[in-house]
């Protein structure tokens, strides 16, 4: 009985060793597959890297049949269609931040353009780029042809306007909640001296989390920096350097998706491989900022 | 001198206005969007769509079961990877927030959600893919699972969180072991929320394409073999829609209003478990 007994709880200690184990060994792997896309990646990229150097980022030619890697282009691509997307969608983010976090936080109204905000987050970017393609695509070129521009109707523009839909919930969400953690007898105080509400949210609210939804402005970015799919249906592939934002270009995720099964050279696929490094630095400096923003907004 | 009180609050209520205007505005491109894809879609739903492989170009009918088996494939092997593995990373989290492993896999985390999807589809080409010289299902699952990686950390952690110390100090007084405590105890106190997180990374990747794009690539047949490429249905939207052809439009788009039904009712579920818990996703 006694043996019986001390046998058990051997058993159990084991086990409990070896959970410990597994617990330890589950959160370690993602430090390996995050170290581990990190060296494949500049390990990959080094072939270009070498033969190009920083000339990689200002070279303003690409074309794989010559060999010649330049990424300025799709650089120039990628800010024009983020930037632009941002610029559209801080306007909206910012109301709904302020609608759902000040003028109206409960009842049925609020919690159904919630629940729409969580809709636009999770519509697949596939879904919208097809929609985009036959609706948003031809509403463009129209517009195009009325202000004499060529009308391709694909482009930065289209793109941007598209990224910029699919970003709102971003800033929204988070903009939501830091407008309610801002504290009440600040408020209060500034209603007693007579303040309207607008003067609440302007001189109250808004220097209050204005870190935090700067923060949530970073998140947007870096959410439209990696978007590939939406994006590289209907920025229109050319590997130009765009020379408005209703022209055709390239964004550094959308040459990536359209070329790299193509790539039937080591050089190629390097280059190719170094656009993805940069993009992965790029946005996971944007991302760890952010996070640091609003970490520190939030524990105050 | 302030200006007088009509004048500010007649501001006041105009930015009121203009605010409300821009928060309901969003709705309008949903709307739209979803509208456009049910009315293009419904249609093409049939028998026919459901239990057939893609006619080629230029002949009418035709299905997407190839798709629909790929997909269903990939978030299956993904949720067996990640599932398990993003449970025990977020109860570790939870449980040991002040360790150093617990720092950085938590900064991990936070990095695993920034990443572009199209890198992730680069690594794992890289890793699975070009090792093996041929596109594979696993890949495109193993993929996909690291997508679903930090969602379920986050929420198991999050849930974990929330549930109040005592419950374990009680287990743990009785004499039960740890992993029982947490196993029997923590985790199906925190049974609901876990699972809203694990709803909602399935939603997330049921319509991810590109890290598919490297890995699982993409297949005209119906295949079942997890080391050969296979379809999905983001991926054969991309194709189709991307097509010169009508014909493949009109497959594309029952393919977007399928997509669309299983994201819509993952969200839904994803809705009404976490309903319970205050856990922000």
């Amino acid at each position: 009985m006694e043996n019986k007994r001390a046998q058990l709880s051997d058993q159990q200690l084991k086990w409990e060793t070896f959970f410990k184990w597994l617990l330890i060994g589950a959160s370690a792997i993602l430090v390996l597959v995050i170290i581990g896309v990190i060296v494949t990646l500049i390990k990959e990229s080094m072939l270009s890297i070498k033969s190009l150097g920083f000339g990689f980022l200002w070279g303003k030619v690409w074309d794989p049949v010559q060999n010649i890697y330049g990424a300025y282009p799709f650089l120039i691509g990628t800010l024009l269609t983020s930037f632009t997307a941002l610029i559209i969608s801080v306007p909206f983010s910012y109301a709904i931040a302020v609608y759902l976090g000040e003028y109206n936080p409960k009842g049925w109204l609020s919690d159904l353009l919630k629940n729409i905000i969580d809709l636009i987050a999770a519509v697949p970017s596939i879904i919208y780029g097809f929609w985009g393609i036959f609706v948003l695509v031809p509403l463009v070129r129209q517009l195009e042809t009325k202000f004499h521009i060529l009308p391709y109707g694909v482009g930065i523009f289209t793109a941007s306007i598209v990224l910029a839909v699919m970003i709102i919930p971003y800033g929204a969400s988070l903009g939501v909640t830091l407008i309610r953690m801002v504290p009440s007898p600040l408020k209060e105080g500034a209603y007693a001296l007579g303040a309207t509400r607008f003067e609440v949210i302007r001189k109250v609210i808004m220097p209050y989390t204005r870190s935090g939804l700067f923060a949530g402005v970073l998140l947007s970015l870096g959410r439209a920096l990696g978007e590939t799919m939406a994006v590289t249906m209907l920025i229109g592939n050319t590997s130009a350097v765009p020379t408005s934002i209703f022209a055709p270009g390239n964004t550094m995720a959308s040459v990536i998706a359209n070329e790299f099964v193509e790539a039937d050279h080591a050089e190629y696929l390097s280059a190719l491989i170094e656009l993805g490094l940069v993009l992965l630095l790029v946005t996971v400096v944007i991302n760890l900022i952010g996070k640091r923003i609003i970490s520190r907004a939030t524990n105050h | 001198m302030e200006p007088r009180i009509g004048f500010r609050n007649t501001k006041s209520a105009i930015f009121k206005g203009v605010v409300i205007f821009f928060a309901f505005a969003v709705t309008i491109p949903l709307i739209i969007v979803l509208l456009y894809i049910i009315k293009q879609g419904i249609g093409q739903v049939n028998w026919t769509f459901l239990t057939h492989i893609p006619a080629p170009a230029g002949e009418k009918g035709g299905g997407i079961i190839n798709a629909l088996a790929g997909s269903f494939i990939l978030v299956m092997v993904a949720s067996v990877i990640a599932i398990p593995l993003g449970i025990l990373a977020g109860i570790y989290l939870s449980e040991n927030p002040r360790t150093k492993l617990a720092y950085y896999s938590g900064l991990c985390v936070d990095i695993l959600q920034g990443i572009p999807s199209i890198v992730v589809g680069i690594v794992f080409y890289l890793w699975l893919v070009k090792p093996f010289h041929s596109f594979s299902a696993l890949s495109g699952a193993i993929a996909l699972a690291v997508m679903m990686l930090p969602i379920v950390i986050r929420a198991t952690e999050q849930t974990l969180l929330l549930l109040p110390p005592s419950l374990k100090e009680a287990a743990l007084s009785l004499g039960v072991p740890y992993h029982r405590v947490i196993l029997k105890v923590i985790v199906p106190c925190g049974f609901s929320g876990i699972l809203s997180g694990i709803t909602l990374s399935i939603a997330r990747v049921i319509g991810e394409t590109a890290p598919l794009l490297f890995t699982a690539f993409g297949s005209m047949f119906l295949s079942t073999s997890l080391v050969k490429p296979i379809e999905s249905l983001p991926h054969i939207i991309y194709n189709y829609a991307t097509s010169p052809y009508d014909d493949w439009h009109d497959l594309a788009w029952g393919a977007s209003f399928i997509l669309l039904v299983f994201v819509l009712t993952l969200n839904i579920v994803t809705k009404v478990i976490t309903r319970k818990w205050k856990i922000q996703l």
